[in-house]
């Protein structure tokens, strides 16, 4: 449960312009807590706990945020923040998702992101599997004092992708899917879950619980 | 492991879920923010909500029930229906659907397929299709406007052919419709399924047929789709969700907790 103090936190979701706004504020207002959704620099940085939330691909969500001059003050924020699926994916270094999919072998068309965390986002390499990954997978981690307490190995989470960051050292949580690859990741204030807390049901809940309780 | 989904589909009518046989004689089942609550309670992996007075009407229709849903619900859900446009879809999304289904409309515009992958990603857009077994000459065709008898039709398509066209375009997922099997309860058309499961690169959900646990057995084993999507028989309570994922762990499919 969130207790009282938790309750009053300003709470901003970053309106990136993408389409699980919505979701993440909804599931947020399930857990009794006050959201903003907001685009505005100073309202973000003023925030308690701050999340990026994103679907889509990841070009045309770093030219939202481009265009709104988002990424300076995202950078800047030393209050915990946690990126949502796409959101988690440009919290890193870059990603090799380009606007076409059919556009190969271009490494100059990746995708630079906000570099919060190290790391490279790349296409899954599932071999007979289908992409996107889409549906109920299992985690496993070694954390249970962050995001994960209280969650236990082989709780499935909700997730729809088809571009993943490997198992590295900032790798938080991990999921498999032909291959392993970061079901989260941290790294000092910013926190990242690959897949959709706000549609994970019960576990989904006590993750945001988590992350709001930090 | 990825878990198989199991996906209760509510026909929306006027904000109310019904149900037909063979599409017609709609009869109503309930309200649709506690039904769809009771379906995320009792174990659905996913919700579909399809808006038939949507595909055959011309009118606008009121989605506000889909913000109502989001609102409640904290599994993922997909709305098919009288979408036509990239602003349609868009609006439902904003509204806080996961996922959109396009069906008829694809049929008349391929380019819309294309359009929303561009727009909103891969990810949200699924492709419904009708696909009716004729005996007479042995294929499965693509049919259109399903929702409405008056104008429903045989394309030009066979849904083979229409399936690599619509992955192509970029669907990201594609939700098969058996017509020869919905609403009798006789189970999934395998063949049909295991025959498109081979042309199919991205996830598929067998819809039409589900009568009885086993079913959905013989389709995740036998056609290997990743879900499977069942309406009369969740409404009904002839199999309730806790069960059949329970009968489906025992058998060894890697079902959700």
């Amino acid at each position: 449960m969130i207790g009282a103090a938790a309750k009053k936190q300003h709470i901003v979701v970053i309106n990136t312009g993408c389409a699980n706004i919505s979701s993440v504020k909804f599931a947020l207002e399930r857990l009794g807590v006050n959201v903003t959704v907001s685009d505005d620099l100073a309202i973000i940085a003023k925030a308690d706990k701050v999340f990026l939330p994103g679907v889509g691909s990841a070009n045309a969500a770093m030219s939202s945020i481009a265009q709104k001059q988002l990424s300076p003050c995202i950078q800047s924020l030393t209050q915990p923040v946690l990126g949502v699926c796409l959101g988690m994916q440009l919290m890193v270094s870059e990603s090799e998702e380009r606007v076409h999919q059919g556009q190969n072998n271009n490494i100059a068309e990746n995708t630079p992101c906000l570099n919060l965390i190290p790391g490279k986002v790349k296409r899954m390499q599932v071999g007979d599997l289908r992409l996107p990954h889409m549906g109920w997978n299992t985690i496993t981690t070694e954390d249970n004092s962050t995001l994960f307490k209280g969650i236990p190995n082989g709780t499935y989470f909700y997730f729809v992708h088809s571009f993943a960051v490997d198992v590295y050292e900032h790798t938080l949580a991990s999921c498999e899917y032909g291959n392993p690859f970061s079901a989260s990741l941290h790294k000092d204030n910013f926190f990242g879950v690959q897949f959709h807390p706000e549609r994970s049901g019960s576990a989904g809940a006590a993750l945001l619980e988590n992350f709001i309780s930090l | 492991m990825l878990a198989r989904r199991i996906i209760p589909c509510l026909d929306v009518r006027d904000g109310k879920v019904v149900k037909g046989v063979k599409f017609r004689n709609h009869e109503i089942i309930g309200d649709i923010v506690p039904l769809a609550e009771q379906y995320a309670k009792q174990g659905a992996d996913e919700l579909v909500f399809y808006d038939i007075t949507a595909s055959s009407d011309q009118r606008v229709v009121d989605k506000s029930w889909v913000s109502r849903i989001a609102q409640v619900i904290d599994i993922p859900f997909c709305v098919a229906g009288g979408i036509k446009s990239v602003e349609d879809a868009g609006r439902i999304l904003e509204m806080g659907a996961d996922k959109i289904s396009v069906n008829s409309p694809a049929l008349a515009n391929p380019d819309l397929i294309t359009d929303l992958h561009d727009t909103f990603g891969q990810q949200c857009v699924v492709i419904g299709i009708d696909s009716f077994f004729n005996e007479q000459t042995n294929t499965y065709q693509v049919h259109q406007f399903t929702g409405d008898e008056s104008r429903t039709k045989v394309t030009g398509w066979q849904t083979k052919d229409w399936v690599e066209e619509v992955q192509k375009r970029g669907a990201g997922e594609i939700v098969l419709n058996c017509m020869n099997q919905d609403g009798v309860r006789k189970g999934y058309d395998i063949d049909q399924l295991a025959t498109i499961r081979e042309a199919c690169d991205v996830p598929l959900i067998a819809s039409g047929g589900a009568g009885e646990t086993h079913h959905f057995y013989d389709v995740f084993k036998q056609a290997d789709v990743d879900g499977a999507l069942a309406a009369s028989v969740f409404h009904k309570g002839i199999i309730p969700i806790p069960e059949l994922k329970d009968f489906l762990r025992a058998q060894g499919v890697c079902i959700r907790d």
